[in-house]
């Protein structure tokens, strides 16, 4: 299977669980499992390649400029830890099926396994660097997920957080580590990368990019000082823990190790720094795990002190370490997804994970026992189980080792962490299953032996650990396969054979030195724990809280300032800091000549300034009278339109003066409920300063805008292309319509789908508003002022009426002439808004809501879908979306006319522009209905042709007690 | 004319600027249409200022009209409608539900309830 299939299946299969949750819990977790199978099947057929010592390999370029290329490869390694993921991530699957409960969301749990399984499988995979740190950051994105799988517990979201902050920042580092690595090289690929182990080394460039690289890996792999997250990533549901801590995520960093390992390793620098920290973790972790009494948190730190092991071996840059490091990891992965798997049957069961509550389980559950005995021995290092092995690798290969002080310190530091590692293993199985047969009602839950769904997953992986330490020989030609790609060009394969005895070699001496060590700490645990917990010890959880609190006060500081929930102030910071941006621009910059000539002015023109100005400052002075403020600020949205006019865009001013009617009607309705004054409050000395700061901008914008209106653009515009092409490719003399519905389509598409959103937005908060607490305020609302009378008049209701034919043929016809002559979509679309806006307000919101045959937002998604639909049509002739085309047609008696696809586009804008101010005005017509008077039931509040004998004006009166009915 | 149309844009800018740091709402949305129309005018402008030459293809003509900013400009002003209109509906949702048209709102985010988790 293409190795492009095998990272994709988990990602693509990832949909399905979620899609099928309501297929049921056996649906959901079956396909699941069968997509992984596939992915592994898939792998399994590059097996014989991998096995011939090829390196499997595809890809294309993605972004080339970048350096960024999708390319894969299989090697040993790879396919080692595609292995192991996939494989474990089979069993896992198996297992989570049965370990959720009812009240776990199975889909959403699968789904995010999934999308972790296939960032794994990518990062494995990736032949790009910065394809794998892609993937890396997306293991630490779905491992945050699956770690905070159990959102209620505030454990999760706080270990899940925690687990994100250091990996993911792991993971930034190391981006720079490894872009510094392919500018070194001058490639991005593994491939070519890893044969460049001299030039590397020999730059100066190389200790920096080690360093970054170390942290990343670090992080990932927990490794002191990185250690602290992954016992907080405990909470985790056991699935998650068993998966992410025994094959998957804490291994990527070691498998970044091994990768770089070529490369990066055999240097001082390297050797120090990996092999002090792998020792550090190792002792460190196994000490904690000894002391810890949750059956998960001493597994969590057992996998700290693991992955040292490994790292530390890693570290030493010879083969051999690297031959005892796979086969470690190898090992590891067995026994301690089986032992998370076991640990959690025994929370399953118990209902605890306190060891310090357990105990005698043997006799209740002989299955889990065998099973967690079994794995728990070989991590312990007793013979004839695989942690025996590569333990017994490790003794040897440390044995030799001289990392600093006198020559037997290293072995001594090493024989110690083996010593309580030993110790928590015996710990484990002693303190949760040995001991005197207890009552089964001594326990949180009745304990007995899960079913088979939940035991043998980590019964096949036990049933492997005595496989592999029984007969290390089955896997002694795999190992060496995945070490000669973890070596490469660095080093040969060592010639030596994973045997069960070697004789009596300094590294049986210090295994049994361990073992027997680690039985008289477990005799002398009691007194030993006391002191322990009598220790005062640093808790890296309240250190890192410490400076994650730390952070969040310096953001505080700087943002609240600035970002106190006051608008007026970020206004001010605002306009303060664009003008003294643009002072500084003017004082520091070079002003070109002018290229232009001034024109001059008339006394029209003059005259219509002073109106602006006026009706501007006017506005300004007395706005506190609200609406003397709307008709100023119709005035001047008048002489803006006149001077589109005047200056040569008719289309503007069409615009600019339907639109403006819609605003002012649209600031009326609100208007309706706010008040009508607004108080003076602000002290005269801050009016000088707004003044002031005001005056500034308005004297920067009038400085730009004059130096701009005296130059030429510094290179020529497009406009030019527009101009000449607007018929020829067009079909339209209207070059402004043009450039809307044909040259500039796209952007108009994404403008009459921003104004649906806009206006749909305003739908949704109508109805949140009057569903909500408002809807009473409302209801119980007194006008402000007395209501007129006669609401609607008899004479605006005949005016409208008769009106609105020729407004709508008005609007007809600005649509059609839209191509070659000042109008379209965008005008008439306001045309004929303003036209029916006029029916409802003559006649009222329920006389005109009943004649309503379409909803508006029917109106506006049928516009946009026209629209899109006429961009679609293009695709059929094998053009690009949006191609417009057009033809002349000649129909007798008519003229020779013109049909051309930008008009159904255009009529797409017109239907989206309609419905949108429509269904903008009639929601806040809704809010007016709802709050103080019935709608009259007829069009007219005073009709002479109805002959009834109730006072109309009776029906406005009513006040708001009166119950109003909704469909009047 | 250029003079008359920069202090235009000069003197919307600084009365919209102005209203928009007044305290209550109504007066912020006026200004900020005055700044939208500021806004305009400058964008439309920045084409040059050509009287009596509209870009309608015309036989015999060859000087037209800038006709880029114009398509710009228009999409403008229809969707700044479509802000304007949002902007009151806000304003309205406030009022409504705070019984005041304030445009500050000064509680301390500080006391928000969703640090509270952070804290021991």
């Amino acid at each position: 299977m293409s190795l492009f299939l095998i990272v994709a299946l988990p990602f693509l299969g990832a949909l399905l669980p979620g899609l099928m949750n309501s297929a049921g819990r056996q649906a959901v977790g079956g396909v699941t499992f069968m997509v992984t199978l596939t992915a592994f099947v898939g792998l399994l057929t590059n097996l014989p390649a991998v096995l011939a010592g090829e390196v499997v390999q595809t890809g294309f370029n993605w972004i080339p400029a970048l350096g960024l290329n999708v390319t894969l490869m299989l090697d040993g390694l790879g396919f080692f830890f595609a292995t192991l993921i996939l494989g474990i991530g089979l069993l896992i699957i198996a297992y989570g099926r049965f370990y959720l409960s009812r009240d776990d969301n199975m889909g959403e749990f699968f789904t995010y396994l999934l999308l972790f399984q296939g960032a794994m499988v990518g990062i494995v995979l990736s032949d790009n660097i910065l394809l794998l740190l892609i993937f890396w950051e997306l293991t630490s994105l779905s491992s945050f997920l699956l770690i905070g799988y159990w959102k209620h517990l505030e454990a999760g979201r706080q270990g899940a957080r925690m687990a994100l902050a250091v990996t993911g920042m792991g993971g930034l580092v190391m981006i720079a580590g490894m872009l510094i690595l392919g500018n070194i090289v001058g490639s991005y690929d593994l491939s070519v990368i890893l044969q460049e182990r001299e030039a590397i080394q020999a730059d100066p460039m190389y200790l920096p990019a080690l360093f970054l690289i170390l942290i990343g890996a670090f992080t990932k792999s927990a490794q002191f000082p990185f250690h602290f997250w992954l016992p907080h990533a405990m909470a985790a549901p056991t699935p998650v823990s068993a998966y992410l801590h025994s094959a998957t995520m804490v291994k990527a960093g070691i498998f970044l190790l091994a990768r770089t390992w070529p490369v990066l390793s055999g240097t001082p620098e390297w050797f120090y720094i990996v092999t002090t920290a792998g020792l550090v973790t190792m002792i460190l972790g196994a000490v904690i795990a000894l002391f810890k009494h949750d059956l998960k948190a001493l597994l969590a730190f057992s996998t700290v002190s693991h992955l040292g092991l490994i790292t530390m071996l890693l570290g030493t840059g010879t083969a051999f370490g690297a031959f005892a490091a796979v086969f470690h990891i190898l090992n590891h992965a067995t026994f301690k997804a089986a032992l998370f798997m076991s640990a959690g049957i025994i929370d399953h069961e118990t209902g605890t994970r306190d060891i310090r509550i357990l105990g005698g389980l043997r006799h209740l559950m002989p299955i889990t026992f065998v099973i967690a005995t079994l794995a728990a021995l070989s991590m312990a290092g007793i013979p004839l189980l695989n942690g025996f092995l590569s333990k017994e690798m490790m003794l040897e290969e440390m044995g030799h080792t001289a990392l600093f002080g006198p020559d037997w310190l290293v072995p001594v530091l090493v024989t110690v962490g083996s010593l309580f590692s030993a110790a928590y293993c015996f710990r484990l199985i002693a303190h949760t299953f040995l001991g005197g047969k207890r009552d089964p009602e001594s326990y949180p839950a009745q304990p007995h032996d899960p079913g088979a769904g939940l035991w043998l997953p980590p019964a096949i992986l036990v049933v492997l650990v005595v496989l592999i330490g029984v007969a290390p020989f089955l896997v002694e030609d795999f190992v060496k396969l995945v070490t000669a790609s973890v070596l490469g060009i660095a080093a040969e394969v060592p010639d030596a054979h994973i045997k069960i005895w070697h004789g009596l070699v300094p590294a049986l001496y210090m295994s049994i030195i361990a073992v027997v060590g680690g039985l008289i700490l477990l005799a002398l645990f009691r007194p030993l724990s006391r002191a322990w917990e009598a220790t005062p010890r640093p808790e890296a959880k309240t250190i890192f809280d410490g400076i994650i609190a730390a952070f969040v006060a310096l953001s505080r500081g700087l943002i609240h300032p600035l970002h106190n929930g006051a608008f007026t102030r970020y206004a001010m910071i605002f306009g303060v800091a664009v003008t003294a941006a643009g002072y500084h621009a003017w004082t520091t910059g070079v002003l070109g000549d002018a290229t232009r000539t001034v024109q001059p002015a008339g006394w029209v023109e003059i005259a219509g300034w002073l109106m602006l100005v006026i009706a501007a400052v006017g506005l300004a002075s007395m706005h506190h009278n609200r609406l003397l403020a709307l008709i100023l600020i119709g005035i001047v949205g008048l002489i803006v339109s006149i001077g589109f006019v005047f200056f040569s865009a008719p289309d503007l001013a069409m615009t600019q003066i339907t639109v403006e009617v819609v605003t002012i009607i649209l600031m009326l309705l609100a208007l309706n409920f706010l008040p009508n004054h607004t108080p003076l409050e602000t002290s005269f000395l801050r009016r000088v300063r707004d003044v002031t700061v005001a005056g500034a901008a308005g004297l920067a914008a009038m400085a730009l805008s004059y130096h701009y209106l005296l130059r030429d653009a510094v290179t020529t515009p497009i406009s030019e292309f527009h101009l000449a092409n607007s018929y020829k490719g067009g079909g339209g003399t209207n070059v402004v319509n043009v450039i809307l519905v044909d040259f500039r389509g796209f952007d108009t598409f994404g403008e009459i789908i921003v104004l649906g959103i806009a206006a749909l937005l305003i739908f949704a908060l109508t109805e949140a508003l009057l569903n909500g607490p408002v809807r009473a305020r409302l209801l119980n609302r007194v006008p402000d002022k007395p209501l007129s009378g006669t609401q609607h008049p008899m004479m605006m209701v005949v005016l409208t009426r008769v009106i609105f034919p020729v407004v709508l043929l008005v609007g007809f016809y600005i649509f059609l002439r839209g191509h070659n002559e000042p109008g379209g979509g965008f005008i008439a679309g306001l045309i004929v808004s303003i036209g029916v806006v006029m029916q409802y307000m003559a006649s009222g919101f329920g006389w005109a809501e009943d004649r309503v045959r379409f909803p508006y937002h029917g109106v506006i998604g049928a516009g946009v879908l026209v629209a899109g639909l006429t961009g679609i049509g293009a695709w059929f002739v094998g053009k690009p979306f949006l191609t417009s085309d057009f033809t002349y047609v000649r129909i007798p008696p008519f003229d020779k006319f013109e049909l051309a696809t930008a008009a159904l586009f255009d009529l797409g804008v017109f239907l989206a522009v309609l419905g949108a101010v429509m269904l903008s005005l009639e929601s806040f017509s809704r809010l007016a209905r709802r709050a103080h008077v019935k709608d009259s039931e007829n069009p007219m509040d005073i009709d002479p042709s109805r002959t009834s004998n109730q006072n109309p004006a009776e029906v406005d009166i009513k006040g708001p007690d009166t119950p109003v009915g909704e469909g009047a | 004319m250029e003079v008359l149309v920069a202090s235009a844009v000069g003197i919307l800018t600084s009365a919209g600027f102005y209203l928009v740091l007044r305290l209550r709402t109504f007066p912020v949305i006026l200004g900020m249409s005055l700044l939208t129309y500021a806004v305009n005018v400058f964008l439309f402008a920045s084409g040059q200022l050509t009287v009596g030459s509209a870009p309608i293809l015309r036989d015999g003509v060859a000087a037209y009209a800038d006709p880029l900013p114009q398509a710009l400009v228009l999409t403008a002003i229809v969707i700044s409608f479509g802000m304007t209109a949002v902007v009151v509906m806000i304003a309205l949702g406030s009022y409504l539900g705070a019984d005041d048209d304030f445009v500050d709102d000064l509680a301390n985010p500080a006391d928000a309830p969703s640090d509270a988790e952070e804290r021991p």
